[in-house]
């Protein structure tokens, strides 16, 4: 039983970072605009750089 | 695979634009109601992005907008103009009251996102201990995992139960008792009692209960808020069609910019060809054609001269002219009508929506409940503690988890597959309002008509003159040559590329192609009726202009009787231009109506018992669409029309304005069922909460079981609503 001491504490923070990781990418706006996202990746890159 | 990806060094100088602007620069944000692809995307941003003075521009497709960042002396017409040669119409997103509005429903979203987050990250950690505990866990074990499940659960119940405690707190303030009340105490008396029996040693404990129960309402509530936000930026985008401002000539002579607000009457205003009046006034110099439509409802232009008296709203569409503004800002004939729709908007503002109403009912029922079996306990002989834990399980498992899904989550996924018809809805409770409409009334110009002119004989242009027409008509914006650019482009025509084009206003285009003479200007004969010229080299076609009905107006027109709707017209415009419309279509109409008129007819209707759906486009409809049970009106409407509808259809087709209706009754239906599945799993774990059998296991289980059945019920309506649907 003793693996508890370590398997709870992990699982804790690795939900935790999850967590984190949300709150994160909200603020940054990685939300803002999903529709933008998806179609940005067919313009071609060979523009004025 | 690998071998075929850049190096990573590359990556920044890919980047279209400079992230890092030189100086300081200030920030403007334009909405561009016609940017929808990929293409569209690279096209704005690297031709803003080569404009001198332009910094940065970013596009956000989902809101429709570009934030610009430019050095101050850039101002933003300069930039719209820029847009418009890169052949998008665009506006100013800064001044618009919706979009303010919109932020802040988004930051309402994000509020309930992160609640619903947290609740989330609690509820599958406390469940991890809870499922051990289930499966036989004892003694030390399990007095552990429920003090870990206590140190998890409070924070986050603290966190997460914060829009229910403040909405309960209020309602309580207010002396009344709405669906939050029994939420938030359940969900305390839960979280106290089993800190009690964590405390004490004891064998149940509610934790994951109590968060469960959040998780759930908090999905409603988001599902809810998202909608709303959702609906509104997409209206927000779509907006901007009335004069914000205009270029007032000063004592020198010179003209410089005001915004509309800060107009005064006596100012003398130049109007442009093409631009839209900020306020009411008298022609004092100049003669043009005025395009009314907007306040009167009437197709045709108006010729207007000096003395003539034109209102805020009306579009110039042949020469410039000067204009003494007679009255400005609030005393215009558009605040007027806006009046008008204050007060008519009042009666909209008392209907109940449905998850309220069931809420009126359910919140005290369940109260009673759990306070009947505490007292019934009591007297059968328990200790307070017992009768306590099993009132605990009453509220927990009454609890509306079902009841908080059923409404939003049917309306999210109706309202989502509506959007991807061409229908934004504003709120859940427009769906509930149209599914009650048993009869529609419609305006003509703009609504059943597609409201611009458009070409009637296209046929008689060539292969040859057909991309010299668009190439002249794409660089202006008078809406003869928006509506003759529209159609050339959805008949599959590419613009030639024409040169050295100039437009003299009042006049029309000119330019070169291929070292010839070419041209689009307006007849030097008027032949009645709109119409313009194409000169290629000497020789001239003359291209006739009508305001044509919607290419789906009949077939829209049966599916509504199909559903048993009565329908008839009620126009601003002259009778025998409604008349005409009215006996192509069969229906029943009322010409020349002014805005009152209109309010009234809808009244009447009102008072006879009918509930009415109001579809307008023109300012000359917001009363009618504000007063009518429920509004729809067409993305080319005006701001206030738009603000003033439940819902908006972009595109040329109406049929969304029927799918609409059928989508509101399938949801509806849906909702009832749903709300039937919540009863249902009420009246069967009620009694067992009651008699003391509910532990926090079965709690679990109803709760998912019954969320899980309405959320599956809802999806349904993505297919009922959205016909065939790729995404």
């Amino acid at each position: 039983m003793t693996i508890l001491g370590f398997l709870i504490p992990l699982a804790l923070v690795m939900g935790l970072s999850g967590l984190a990781f949300f709150f994160w990418a909200m603020k940054v706006g990685q939300f803002d605009d999903l529709d933008g996202a998806a179609n940005r990746i067919l313009i071609d890159e060979d523009g004025p750089g | 695979m690998n071998a075929i990806v850049p190096p990573p060094a590359a990556a920044p100088q890919a980047t279209p634009f400079p992230t890092t602007p030189p100086a300081a620069t200030v920030d403007s944000r334009f909405t561009v109601p016609g940017m929808r692809c990929a293409a569209c995307i690279g096209k704005i941003e690297r031709g803003l992005a080569a404009v001198p003075g332009v910094a940065s521009a970013r596009v956000n497709l989902s809101a429709r907008r570009v934030a610009v960042g430019h050095v101050p002396g850039l101002d933003a017409e300069a930039i719209i103009e820029e847009l418009r040669r890169l052949g998008f119409e665009a506006e100013r997103a800064a001044d618009n009251p919706l979009a303010r509005d919109s932020g802040e429903q988004g930051a309402e979203t994000k509020r309930l996102m992160r609640a619903l987050a947290v609740a989330g990250f609690g509820m599958m950690n406390i469940m991890l201990f809870s499922v051990s505990v289930w499966s036989g866990a004892d003694l030390v074990t399990r007095e552990m995992f429920h003090w870990l499940s206590a140190l998890i659960a409070i924070p986050v119940v603290a966190y997460s139960g914060r829009p229910f405690f403040a909405s309960a707190l209020m309602a309580l303030r207010h002396r009344r008792t709405n669906m939050d009340v029994p939420i938030s105490i359940g969900v305390l008396l839960a979280t106290g009692m089993s800190l009690y029996e964590t405390v004490t040693g004891g064998a149940h404990a509610y934790f994951d209960g109590a968060v469960m129960l959040l998780f759930f309402l908090l999905a409603g509530r988001a599902l809810d808020a998202a909608m709303r936000g959702r609906a509104r930026s997409g209206i927000a985008a779509l907006l901007g069609r009335m004069g914000r401002g205009a270029q007032v000539v000063g004592d020198d002579g010179a003209a410089r910019y005001l915004e509309a607000e800060r107009l005064v009457p006596g100012m003398v205003m130049l109007v442009a060809a093409g631009e839209a009046l900020a306020a009411d006034g008298e022609i004092v110099e100049g003669s043009t054609a005025i395009d009314a439509s907007m306040l009167t409802g009437e197709s045709d232009p108006r010729p207007v001269g000096p003395g003539d008296p034109v209102h805020a709203g009306m579009i110039n569409l042949g020469n410039p002219v000067r204009v003494a503004i007679t009255a400005a800002a609030r005393d215009t004939a558009i605040a007027d009508i806006a009046r008008l729709m204050d007060e008519a908007g009042q009666s909209r503002s008392r209907y109940v929506r449905i998850a309220d109403r069931a809420a009126r009912l359910y919140a005290p029922a369940v109260h009673t409940l759990a306070f009947l079996s505490f007292c019934g306990w009591l007297v059968a002989g328990a200790g307070v503690y017992k009768a306590l834990t099993i009132a605990t399980a009453v509220l927990i498992i009454t609890c509306p988890c079902a009841l908080g899904l059923a409404v939003p989550a049917a309306q999210v996924v109706a309202a989502g597959a509506l959007m991807r018809r061409g229908l934004l809805i504003k709120d859940g409770s427009a769906l509930e309002r149209l599914a009650e409409v048993d009869e529609v009334v419609l305006d003509k110009t703009g609504t059943l008509t597609l409201g611009e002119p458009r070409p009637v004989n296209l046929a008689v242009l060539t292969a040859h003159t057909g991309p010299i027409a668009l190439g002249l008509a794409q660089s202006s914006r008078h809406p003869l040559s928006r509506g003759l650019a529209r159609a050339l482009r959805e008949a599959g025509v590419r613009p030639a590329p024409i040169v050295a084009v100039s437009e003299t206003a009042g006049a029309g285009m000119r330019g070169r192609y291929e070292g010839v003479e070419v041209a689009l200007l307006r007849p030097e004969v008027e032949s009645g009726g709109l119409a313009v010229d194409l000169l290629v080299g000497g020789f001239r076609t003359r291209l006739a202009f009508a305001d044509p009905l919607r290419p789906d107006v009949r077939e829209t027109l049966a599916a509504l009787h199909a559903q048993g709707l009565r329908t008839s017209i009620a126009s601003g415009d002259r009778v025998e231009a409604v008349g005409v419309v009215a006996r192509e279509l069969g229906l029943f109409a009322a010409a020349a109506m002014d805005p009152a008129g209109k309010l009234a007819l809808l009244e009447r209707r009102a008072a006879a018992g009918h509930r009415v759906l109001m579809v307008g486009d023109g300012l000359n409809d917001g009363p009618a669409l504000a007063g009518a049970h429920v509004s729809i009106a067409p993305g080319g409407a005006s701001d206030v029309s738009q603000q003033a509808a439940d819902a908006v259809f972009v595109g040329e087709r109406l049929m969304p304005v029927a799918l609409a209706l059928k989508a509101a009754r399938a949801t509806m239906r849906v909702v009832r069922e749903n709300f039937a599945v919540a009863v249902l799993y009420n009246v069967l774990a009620v009694p067992l909460a009651i008699l003391g059998f509910v532990t926090p296991l079965v709690a679990a289980l109803a709760m998912s079981g019954s969320s899980l059945l309405v959320v599956g019920n809802s999806l349904r309506l993505a297919r009922a609503a959205g016909g065939k649907e790729a995404a």
